[in-house]
């Protein structure tokens, strides 16, 4: 039942419904299939009376068949209807929504944008979305590319992010902690390996982790890390990717402002650490065969300065 | 039988044209390119290598050079092949040669009166994806293997989106 990913798990009220309705469900089911079972076999061990031809005993056993009729047409509608009750209170948002994130899915990773009226304010967060614990959290979802669905098991259900239109939902986290999605939708090659992090954190340490979010990257401040920096720039890195505070401004791949802050790469494949982001930048292909990224043979000097200059990236 | 066999031909064919050598993509990135000749000159003589490009027959390749046109904003002066600010390149004009050698070359060293060099910006399996690209927009490739038009430059909005316009779904799944 435990686990960073089981709907079985629940840590928001949505999750919760949805698991107790899951719950009832297969109790309801399994008192019902056993009842059926212990009458079919009751049925055919139960020898044969000579009364059996009786109107009263033919009596007796229509009013069991109507009866059970009865009670199965009560415990199907009591079912739908519990269903579609939850499913209507899980997907119409009530009240407010304080915070609001863009989702928008590529192959295969993900992109969380937190809204601001001042553009320069806007968050970019790949394949890690923070959201503060007990209150509503909207997500508004769409595709660049093909059909994704955002899943959050411990969170919520499905819901799909479908290119051309905009689909919505909301989640809502009752605790602090680290919640694991995926996408939900067959993609592609590397559907497998979309998947994203979900922290939820108090109100106030959301706020400044959104705080240092907005900042740009820091200056190289010694000579190796300017040589990381040069060979980004003068590379292939900056024909994809954004840091901001730089010159780098590409909107094909994740940002990488805060890179090495973030808990993974490759959209939840690898745990963040310098080996790993070595193995990545050089064959990213051997690591998630098919993604976008192109292998980027280098020198081993100019190797290291370029993690040295991505490990600044806080 | 024989149409049997002559479907199973076809398939194996078929198979070549959408294979994805992702594991060979680590050579095939080497950017032998060279280096620039100056800072800022566009490349010498337009010069065929006499090299096939790799991703000629390849639909995958192609599909490929076709989204990494609009990626790396080859768009942004040749739009959609119709050319604007640079020449168009679905015409049969060729300034610097229509051979994939040629087009290689021209993306890599860059051209006079705009075109930038891609020089070691660019892996070279890419530049042969967008070579294969656009060669397709000439009809110089394979009928069965060319990607097909976009559904933007169609006359009428793609049917999905048609009913949903202005519309926010709260369908869920």
């Amino acid at each position: 039942m435990g686990g960073v990913q089981s709907a079985l798990n629940p840590a928001g009220p949505q999750a919760g419904d949805i698991a107790t309705l899951t719950w009832w469900f297969l109790g309801v089911c399994t008192l019902v299939y056993v009842a059926v079972i212990a009458a079919t076999a009751w049925a055919i061990f139960r020898r044969r009376a000579a009364s059996d031809d009786s109107p009263e005993t033919t009596a007796w056993l229509a009013r069991g068949v109507v009866g059970a009729v009865g009670v199965t047409i009560v415990i199907l509608v009591a079912l739908t209807v519990s269903s579609v009750v939850a499913g209507r209170g899980l997907t119409s948002a009530t009240g407010s929504e304080p915070v609001v994130v863009d989702v928008i899915g590529y192959q295969w990773w993900w992109e969380f944008q937190y809204r601001s009226s001042n553009p320069s304010e806007i968050v970019n967060s790949p394949n890690e979305l923070h959201i503060p614990v007990g209150v509503p959290v909207g997500i508004r979802a769409i595709s660049r590319d093909v059909i994704h669905s955002f899943w959050v098991p411990r969170l919520h259900g499905k819901r799909d992010l479908i290119p051309g239109i905009e689909t919505s939902m909301w989640i809502q986290a009752d605790r602090p902690g680290v919640y694991r999605g995926q996408c939900a939708e067959f993609c592609g090659h590397q559907h497998a390996h979309m998947a994203f992090v979900v922290v939820a954190e108090p109100a106030d340490a959301f706020q400044s982790w959104l705080a240092h979010q907005r900042r740009g990257a820091p200056s190289p401040s010694n000579a190796d890390q300017q040589r990381g920096h040069d060979v980004f720039m003068g590379g292939a890195c900056v024909m994809c990717h954004t840091i901001r505070g730089t010159t780098a401004g590409s909107r094909i791949g994740p940002d990488l402002t805060h890179v090495a802050g973030r808990q993974t790469i490759a959209a939840g494949t690898l745990p963040t650490s310098r080996e790993h982001l070595a193995r990545w930048v050089v064959d990213p292909q051997a690591i998630k065969p098919g993604n976008r990224m192109p292998p980027n043979p280098m020198s081993d000097a100019d190797l290291q300065a370029l993690l040295t200059y991505l490990e600044t990236l806080r | 039988m024989l149409l049997a066999l002559a479907i199973a031909a076809y398939s194996v064919a078929a198979c070549e044209r959408e294979s994805r050598p992702f594991r060979d993509l680590r050579q095939a990135s080497s950017q032998a390119q060279g280096q620039p000749e100056s800072p800022l000159a566009a490349g010498g003589p337009s010069s065929d290598r006499g090299v096939p490009s790799p991703f000629h027959n390849s639909g995958w390749g192609q599909s490929e050079g076709k989204r990494l046109f609009t990626a790396y904003n080859c768009s942004g002066c040749h739009a959609n092949g119709g050319g604007g600010i640079g020449p168009p390149l679905m015409d049969d004009e060729w300034i610097y040669g229509f051979q994939p050698g040629n087009i290689y070359m021209s993306i890599v060293e860059g051209r006079a009166n705009g075109m930038p060099a891609f020089r070691n910006k660019i892996p070279d399996y890419q530049v042969w994806q967008l070579v294969a690209y656009v060669q397709s927009m000439t009809g110089q490739t394979p009928i069965d293997t060319s990607p097909g038009r976009s559904d933007h430059l169609k006359p009428h909005t793609a049917e999905i989106i048609q009913p949903y316009q202005g519309r926010r779904q709260t369908g869920h799944k």
